[in-house]
């Protein structure tokens, strides 16, 4: 299991729920797991085949630019979170 | 003057080499784009829109490009049509129809000095005489300049297929306001009811320059073969190709990107501007093609780091624990939609353990040019607004400023508003250092002075970076990477080999290579270079030592890899018998193969850099004129490879800080268009108006990093506006709610208080 | 093309001689037609010092005069501050002292140093100051330049 963090943004679409833990080897498979629980979730975190451009995967506040293909292991923290580069 | 926390004993990090590059640069001999000479080069001249925005009804170009000497003449009906896509530059990504859009206007001009036209002509005066010869025909459009009008539901809309986005929802209606963010943690309710003490203040700050001095420039050269060559001034040979390639529509591997050295960037050299105007150029004329901007285009067409509006309250119990805290963010984009929000909302609280907090932030299009990154982009703003409210609280409940700072600091688990907690970082240490420095502990005695701190943080980014080591026959060997050398980065990457390989910084010829010739590597920015690219440097060392083991087991000594021991000093040692690096290095040249070594990396995690600044004021209330009288920038460095380079950061950051905090703005007129595209009328900093710059770093190891080293490049420009902000209320009693702070804002501010009082 | 004049001059020592149109200025012909790009421009109109050079004794900022109005005057410029193959001692310094990151201002700089330390070679830091305040730099925040300025002060006065 790993624990997901629900972008703020989205808890509308959760009922107001704030995390949750799903079972999932990899980003897209949380994901995937997101959308079965919170229906429409998916579109607001991916665009395509990929995360949305301008967001990024946080695991274990482990900062990762691999999107869908990251790998997680039980009892990672997951959060998206906004993409920075920097001057 | 460094504090080391005894993590290690180096041989050459921590040393003083001059720099490889140097002799070049003062002799000059170093070849800036502007320098670049190619036989039968034509020069460029750009067109560009008089007005703040307006339909572009129809372009004449016939007169211009029947003036003798033009060899050219494009508008944006001779680019490709590049769609609507998305493209992944590495550090952000962006939409082409924008980037293209801003790289020559389509059908419409978005702000005054928006590229229209490009001229190529025999000299830059036919150029510009040319240029001056096409009509452009406008319908003006109103226009706006100020972020919280642009918002309005009435305000003028530059793009009307442009809505808000809120995490993938679409606003239904097109808006100014490109994108919505909100972050939230703990119970905000709940938190503000347990304060004992809360403080609100609206702030906002004027658009600024990055101000580099080496304006813009580009060569480019459009090949028989169909490969365009382009030596430019940029922070990323891989992004300005990618860019390039893509805004033109030609394969990426066609276009090849040779970095010249680049006179600053800041960050404002990361997106293109002329690299396809001369490509395109090239092509039309068959010849090679040399545009450089002048200042007066650097300034209206390029840069700015966004203006903002920011709503920050802040609350907190009287034994000075920070509770909660609630900021409501608005930041230009400027003509296009902008990346500096995100960044903003995330450092609002980021240099605090505080538990219950809400941010809201607005991404808004308006008449200014596109705002780009400038050191630590969108941190600046929030620090000047928070690092205030925390002053006001430790005012109010009689606390010490530095005290109430030890008290909240971020630190290994803190959680920041966007969620993820930090590894180790040094912001305890660096408040530790303040508290023990000279200048805390002298005394600060006089009207109308005052003392001020402030505390700062930037992510710092890795990223893709890639090195080549290629050994020489006598043991010296070159470091081939791709990142632009902005500040002396060559010689801080090749200390990292020679620290590995044990060997001196001067055996060691580090080379920037052009996107042909060097494997992927993402911008000079984010403070990155040092640390990913220094991971890649000292990688390819490790593989070399690695091969050099192999060999030595086979060729010299007849053993197994086994039994070779590579020593600390990067000696090679069988049985008793030593070699050092340069002389197995050599050996094996004489009776094998070259040796060659490489590394690719991509270092994912912040690097997390903290700082404290302590300034020293006076205020001369005939005037409002703020001097400077003391300063010191304390940052945490992880380690610092070359300190002289670290403190130079230190010190440049922090005086464009100041720059920012006391005089740099753009002046608008009615009309909104530019009213001070000049070095002489947008103030930067001069010699004359600084004191020294002192700076203590300090050096709490980066776990992600095999010498802890933390990126440093854009930390020091977050706290000088807030530090100078706290100094001038506790030298005046006025707080600070507008930058810059002038000196007709302050002096008006003081003449108002003095008649309230 | 057809107005250009002719101009005969002396450039790092050595006597040259260019044509250029009467609106040229001494930074274009340095930069375009002469080859010498050690001189940089920032603004092209006086404001930050990185087309600096000395003529007959005196740092000016090559933006602001005219190629014709070298003729027969003495124009020294970066590249003519190193003797052979040795760095001045504001050249030294400015290395040893980490006086430049980008490098584009300091050739301004070691020009404008080199004319105020031939005069003043003790200059306190508040003269450095004052007479370098006409050129700007983004990247140090001056501290070390002003630093290596005093040094090469120093070591010019030693070599005398
Ligand atoms: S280019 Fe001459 S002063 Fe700036
Ligand atoms: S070193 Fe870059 S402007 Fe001075």
């Amino acid at each position: 299991m790993v624990t997901v963090f629900i972008p703020a943004q989205l808890k509308e679409l959760t009922g107001g729920i704030t995390s949750v833990e799903v079972e999932a080897s990899n980003i897209r498979q949380v994901v995937e797991r997101l959308e079965q629980l919170f229906p429409g979730i998916q579109q607001r975190l991916c665009d395509g085949d990929d995360l949305r451009s301008g967001l990024q995967v946080s695991i274990d506040s482990v900062m990762t630019s691999r999107g869908l293909i990251a790998k997680v292991q039980p009892g990672n923290e997951i959060h998206f979170v906004p993409a920075f580069g920097g001057g | 003057m460094i504090k080391n926390n005894g993590n290690g004993e180096y041989r050459v990090l921590g040393t003083r080499p001059v720099r490889h590059d140097g002799a070049d640069k003062v002799t000059g001999k170093a070849v800036y784009t502007a320098d670049v000479q190619l036989p039968g080069m034509l020069r460029g001249f750009i067109l560009r829109s008089p007005i703040a925005h307006g339909l572009i009804k129809s372009i004449d170009t016939s007169a211009a490009k029947a003036t003798p000497g033009v060899h050219a003449v494009i508008t944006s009906a001779d680019m490709p049509d590049v769609g609507d896509k998305i493209a992944d530059l590495g550090e952000g990504a962006v939409n082409l129809k924008y980037l293209s859009g801003n790289v020559l206007a389509q059908d419409k001009v978005l702000y005054k000095g928006h590229a229209v036209a490009a001229v190529a002509a025999v000299d830059i005066h036919v150029a510009e005489e040319a240029a001056n010869k096409i009509i452009v025909e406008y319908e003006e459009l109103p226009s706006v300049t100020w972020v919280l009008d642009a918002m309005q539901d009435d305000a003028p809309l530059l793009h009307d297929d442009l809505h808000t986005d809120s995490m993938g929802a679409k606003s239904e209606n097109p808006s100014n306001i490109c994108t919505h963010m909100h972050f939230e943690k703990g119970n905000i309710e709940d938190g503000f009811a347990q304060c004992d003490v809360v403080v609100e203040r609206e702030f906002k700050t004027a658009s600024v320059h990055q101000g580099y001095i080496e304006p813009h420039a580009s060569v480019g050269d459009w090949n028989e073969d169909g490969r365009l060559r382009i030596w430019t001034a940029t922070q990323g040979s891989f992004s300005a190709r990618q860019q390039t390639a893509e805004i033109l529509q030609i394969p990426i591997g066609d276009v090849v990107v040779t970095p010249c050295e680049i006179g600053g960037g800041f960050g404002g050299k990361i997106a293109v501007y002329l690299e396809p105007l001369v490509g395109m150029l090239s092509k039309v004329s068959g010849r090679p093609v040399k545009i450089s901007m002048t200042r007066a285009d650097v300034f209206e067409a390029t840069g700015p780091t966004p203006g903002s509006y920011m709503k920050v309250k802040i609350g907190a119990t009287n034994d000075g624990k920070l509770i909660a805290g609630e900021a409501w963010l608005a930041y230009d984009a400027g003509g296009y939609p902008g990346g500096m929000i995100g960044p903003g909302c995330m450092c609002v609280f980021s240099c605090y353990d505080i538990e219950h907090a809400v941010v809201d932030g607005y991404d808004v299009c308006l008449n200014k040019p596109n705002t780009q990154a400038y050191r630590a982009p969108g941190a600046t703003q929030v620090a000047f607004a928070t690092e205030q409210l925390v002053d006001e609280i430790a005012k109010q409940i009689g606390m010490c400023p530095l005290e109430i700072r030890q008290l909240n600091a971020a630190k290994e688990g803190t959680v920041r508003v966007d969620g993820p907690k930090y590894p180790p970082v040094g912001l305890v240490e660096c408040l530790e250092a303040l508290e023990e420095s000279d200048h805390w502990k002298s005394s600060l005695d006089g009207p109308l002075r005052g003392r001020g701190i402030a505390a700062g943080f930037w992510f710092g980014c890795g990223l893709k970076s890639c090195a080549t080591v290629t050994v020489n026959h006598d043991g010296t060997v070159n470091l081939l990477e791709g990142s632009t050398d902005i500040g002396g980065s060559r010689t801080s990457l090749a200390m990292q080999l020679a620290e590995v390989l044990g060997i001196t910084s001067d055996d060691v010829n580090p080379m920037v290579g052009d996107t042909d010739s060097v494997g992927y590597t993402d911008v000079t920015g984010g403070s990155r270079v040092t640390f990913a690219t220094g991971l890649a440097a000292y990688t390819a060392g490790r593989d070399l030592q690695t091969q050099m083991i192999s060999r030595a087991a086979e060729e010299v000594w007849d053993c197994s890899p086994d039994e070779v021991t590579l020593e600390n000093d990067g000696s090679f040692t069988h049985n008793g018998e030593s070699k050092t690096f340069k002389e197995l290095a050599s050996q094996l040249f004489k009776h094998g193969e070259p040796l060659v070594a490489r590394a690719a990396v991509s270092p994912e995690n912040p690097t997390n850099g903290f700082g404290v600044h302590v300034a020293d004021v006076e205020v001369d209330p005939e005037t409002g004129k703020v001097t400077v009288l003391r300063y010191t920038t304390i940052q945490d460095a992880g380690k610092a490879v070359h300190p002289s380079y670290v403190e130079g950061q230190l010190q440049g950051g922090t005086v464009q800080g100041i720059g920012w905090a006391l005089n740099e703005e753009y002046f608008y007129h009615d009309n909104d268009t530019v009213a001070n595209a000049s070095f002489l009328d947008y103030r930067m900093p001069t010699m004359l108006d600084l004191p020294m710059i002192d700076t203590i770093i300090v050096e709490a190891a980066n776990p992600d990093h095999p010498y802890g080293v933390r990126g440093v490049g854009e930390t020091p420009i977050v706290p000088p506006p807030a530090a100078l902000a706290n100094a001038i209320y506790n030298a005046t009693g006025t707080r600070m709610e507008q930058l810059p702070m002038s000196p007709p804002v302050l002096w008006k501010q003081l003449q108002s208080e003095s008649a309230e009082a | 093309m057809a107005n250009k004049r002719h101009v005969s001059t002396t450039i790092n020592g050595e006597p040259k001689e260019f044509l250029c149109a009467p609106h040229e200025s001494l930074l274009e012909v340095l930069r375009d037609n002469l080859g010498l790009t050690g001189s940089k421009e920032g603004c092209n109109n006086g404001n930050c010092g990185a087309c600096t050079v000395i003529l007959n004794g005196r740092p000016v900022d090559s933006c602001l005069v005219l190629g014709v109005e070298v003729e027969d005057a003495e124009v020294e410029t970066v590249e003519g501050i190193a003797d052979r193959n040795e760095l001045h001692p504001v050249q030294e310094c400015f290395l040893e002292g980490a006086a430049l990151q980008c490098g584009i201002c300091t050739p301004g700089f070691l020009v404008a140093s080199k004319a105020l330390l031939e005069k003043t070679p003790d200059a306190c830091e508040h003269t450095i100051r004052y007479n370098l305040a006409g050129n700007l730099c983004r990247c140090t925040g001056y501290d070390k330049i002003v630093r290596a300025v005093q040094d090469a002060g120093k070591r010019m006065a030693e070599s005398n």
